[in-house]
């Protein structure tokens, strides 16, 4: 499929970029802008999102009605949202509505009317938000994951707190807008039925004479991650968990995507055959590559009967360290074939190609051609992948779980327990392990504990060795083909 | 069931099948529908047609029927802490009392339980009959050669007769129910009332209608709760099926706020029902569609199921260009006729959350 992203930046410091999609009728934006919820002050949290509500409800020479009203005209299909170092504004309709969306925009970005008497119905609205996440514990724990992996303001929540909504003001929300919503660093990204020179001169028309006033990046803390239990009464307990792995520009970035793969990607991936399939601990299971700039980590998430969690956890977690002692040909090439399907099938949706560009231009500086994704799908190696992997193994991970029971997490702690204890001398008996089948290479005392306990319910009939599940909607699998 | 195996392949065979070729694939069971569908690149055609054909001739086996009851079991339970689906499934099964269309789709843990795998097995025999199977596909694809690939796979399928008896509207439950569940954080309330069905020439209007009272922008209910703050989510749908049809509306908010805000919302739908839409609202709502039909049609994914849908419900091949023109044709005249005929304020009210009561 022929790929063309023409790129332009503008004197302020925003960049245009733009890939045109003659077969479609139809063109998607977004802009990317740097002031997520990182750059908001510690007593101030929530703001942000705040700021990108306000931004929405009048512009121009319009009031928020008359705003929303011409928006909805062109049959725009809008989206906002705050991230952790951007605020995204955006949406797709008809090619032939582009033109005046934008022009919409440009008056938001620059002559928002921040009304003092829209701020209560943003904050109440950012309340519901926060209250809303405790019905929700599959986000939930995510968003606490997040929180104990980062450092801080990196894992922030884009909701806030309680505390921040409630006590924001209509100057603090001016404030923000005067220094973070600026044009250097921003970035504008149309795919679809367009053509480059007259988007150049319209953006240029609207935005290339606002001046750019660059605010300094947060600095993250230097916090270490930490794992954590959270009581909730739940029928389902919760897990999430992170690790660090290698940030997008590194030269082992596909390895770890092929090796997160190996885990997650398709239905015989290694999480949904063991964990789910074999042993039914589980329906919701999953592992994915999460990128910040400069910074890459592996998370995963599953969920599953209390009485049945520790075991879940364990499992869930001897699948991501088995992964050093080996992967098979077979099982890289179906993954081979799942990424560079999903990265073909992507490219249909004016949306996905937008939000793509954008993504890689604020990640690296530069698009990248999609035969190079390609070429470097197609020349993963097992091999490729072990290497990486013994450079940088899962481990160090940071788990964080909601529900009734707290879970023993210091598993992911074994290999250092183990060396402390026999170097005092104390190895205790070695039992079997229930995974492998072999002598347990660990003595110390929970795991002897844990596995005496499992290795007890093996032998009871009512334990039901190889469940499997029903995978209609599996929250695991891609659907990037669906949205 | 379909995905446990089959005399060729075991259920590890059926996923490795479709991961060696990329395949995004899955399948959804909705009241009137069982969708097994794959995502392919042009080159896996004939791979995919071959699995999917495959499972559905499954060797259904008792072992395997055993396990996934208690699978699904675990479903309904991850289902039900979902406070927003438990409210609709509620509501669903109290507007519609005894039609069949009142049935949770994943069962209840006492259908589930007391199933035998000889009655899923009778229910396979009678309903995954030739006849009563539709292959659609869309994209990049050779019709002679796909029609050849499908003969080969599927031509010697039992055949059998199909169709369901019986079918007719519903008037609607009625009434306001709160089912109360104290560690909820937030209250949920749907509101149901009957509305055209899947073939009727009235659908267009009614999605028309239903996206001038509650499209999640510039909607009447967008304007009256969400852009005031007073509830964070509040919208509308037009819901069609064999036969029968419904508006539903939903809203979730703040306890304290879902008296008044129930009572706002029957206000909308009371003037609506009384003094209809504008043409301003009627322009604004079939741009949105059409803009929304167009992009949906620019995904093969969604035209497939788009395909899938006409074909099921009525029987013929639209374009996009037959659907452009049908939503474009909606004006004030059928937005009326459309309100005399299924009125908004024929209401069954069902409320999930802290609250006891809704009044």
């Amino acid at each position: 499929m022929p790929q063309e992203v023409h790129i332009h930046t503008y004197s302020n410091g925003l960049t245009l970029l733009v890939e045109a999609m003659p077969h479609v009728r139809s063109a998607a934006f977004s802009f990317s802008i740097r002031g997520g919820c990182a750059y908001e002050a510690n007593d101030q949290r929530g703001l942000a999102g705040i700021t990108l509500d306000l931004l929405t409800r009048g512009a121009g020479s319009r009031g928020n009605r008359g705003l929303n009203d011409a928006l909805d005209a062109l049959g725009l299909d809008r989206s906002e949202s705050t991230g952790v170092m951007l605020l995204y504004l955006g949406g797709s309709t008809l090619s032939r509505n582009l033109a005046p969306a934008l022009d919409l925009y440009a008056d938001m970005l620059r002559r928002p009317h921040l009304p003092e008497e829209e701020l209560e119905p943003a904050r109440l609205l950012a309340l519901q938000d926060i209250q809303g996440l405790e019905d929700e514990p599959q986000t939930k724990v995510m968003v606490e994951m997040r929180k104990r992996y980062y450092p801080d303001p990196l894992g922030r929540d884009h909701r806030g707190t309680e505390a921040g909504v409630k006590s924001a003001a209509i100057d603090q929300v001016r404030q923000f807008y005067e220094r973070y919503v600026q044009p250097k660093g921003l970035i504008l990204s149309i795919a679809g039925d367009v053509d480059f020179a007259t988007l150049k001169d319209q953006v240029g028309r609207l935005l290339g004479d606002w001046p750019a006033k660059p605010a300094p990046e947060p600095k993250p803390s230097p916090d270490e991650p930490r794992g954590g239990h959270i009581e909730q009464e739940l029928d389902q307990t919760q897990i999430a968990l992170a690790y660090p792995s290698v940030p997008m520009d590194h030269a082992e970035f596909y390895a770890a995507r092929g090796a997160v793969g190996v885990l997650s990607e398709g239905m015989s991936s290694r999480l949904f055959t063991e964990v789910r399939e074999k042993h039914g601990l589980c329906y919701a299971i999953g592992a994915r590559f999460e990128a910040m700039r400069g910074r890459g980590s592996v998370v995963g998430y599953t969920a599953g009967r209390p009485e049945k969690a520790q075991e879940l956890l364990e499992r869930t977690l001897h699948e991501f360290r088995r992964l050093a002692d080996g992967i098979d040909d077979e099982e890289l090439q179906r993954v081979k074939a799942g990424l560079k399907a999903s990265l073909i099938m992507r490219q249909e949706s004016t949306s996905a190609r937008a939000s793509g560009n954008s993504s890689d231009w604020y990640m690296l500086g530069r698009i990248r051609p999609l035969e190079e994704i390609q070429s470097a799908v197609d020349s993963l190696t097992p091999a490729k992948v072990m290497d990486h992997l013994r450079r940088t193994p899962p481990k160090d991970f940071t788990i964080v779980t909601l529900g009734t029971r707290e879970l023993d997490t210091q598993i992911n702690e074994y290999s250092d327990l183990c060396l402390s204890v026999s170097i005092r001398g104390q190895l205790l008996e070695k039992y079997t392990c229930r995974f492998t089948r072999t002598p347990c290479r660990m003595g110390c005392k929970s795991w002897a504990r844990r596995t005496q306990r499992h290795c007890q319910r093996r032998s009871d009939s009512s334990f039901a060795p190889a469940h499997a599940m029903k995978w209609t909607a599996n929250p695991a699998s891609r659907t990037s083909s669906n949205t | 069931m379909i995905f446990k195996g089959t005399e060729k392949r075991t259920s590890l065979d059926v996923n490795r099948d479709f991961d060696r070729i990329g395949a995004d694939n899955n399948a959804f069971t909705s009241e009137e529908n069982t969708v097994f569908h794959a995502t392919v690149l042009p080159e896996y055609v004939p791979q995919a047609v071959d699995v999917l054909a495959d499972i559905l001739r499954p060797s259904l086996r008792q072992e395997d029927f055993d396990m996934e009851k208690s699978v699904i079991l675990d479903e309904i339970a991850r289902y039900e802490v979902q406070p927003a689906y438990a409210c609709y499934d509620r509501a669903k099964r109290i507007f519609f009392g005894t039609h069949p269309l009142g049935q949770s789709v994943l069962g209840t843990n006492e259908s589930i339980t007391a199933l035998k795998r000889d009655q899923m097995a009778d229910y396979f025999q009678r309903r995954y009959v030739a006849p009563n199977i539709l292959v659609v596909a869309a994209g990049k694809f050779e019709w002679p050669e796909f029609v050849q690939l499908i003969e080969r796979q599927c031509g010697a399928w039992k055949s059998g007769a199909t169709g369901r008896r019986g079918l007719k509207e519903t008037k609607g439950g009625g009434g306001v129910h709160a089912i109360q569940r104290e560690k909820v954080s937030q209250e949920y309330v749907t509101f149901w009332a009957p509305a055209p069905a899947a073939d009727s020439p009235e659908r267009y209007a009614a999605h028309v209608l239903t996206s001038i009272i509650g499209d999640y922008t510039g909607s009447r209910l967008f304007w009256e709760l969400v852009d005031p703050g007073l509830a964070d989510s509040a919208d509308m749908g037009f819901y069609e099926y064999e036969k029968a049809g419904a508006y539903i509306a939903s809203m979730s908010c703040q306890p304290e706020s879902a008296v008044s805000n129930r009572q706002k919302i029957v206000d909308v739908l009371t003037e609506v029902q009384k003094n209809s839409v504008t043409d301003e609202d009627l322009t604004v709502a079939r741009t949105k569609l059409a803009s929304r039909e167009v992009r949906a049609g620019e995904r093969t994914h969604r035209r497939m199921l788009g395909i899938g849908r006409d074909w099921t419900y009525l029987g013929q091949y639209r374009t996009l260009d037959e659907e452009l023109a049908a939503i474009d044709a909606v004006d004030a005249k059928s937005i009326r006729q459309l309100l005399d005929r299924y009125p908004l304020t024929n209401l069954t009210t069902v409320a999930l959350g802290p609250l006891e009561k809704l009044e």
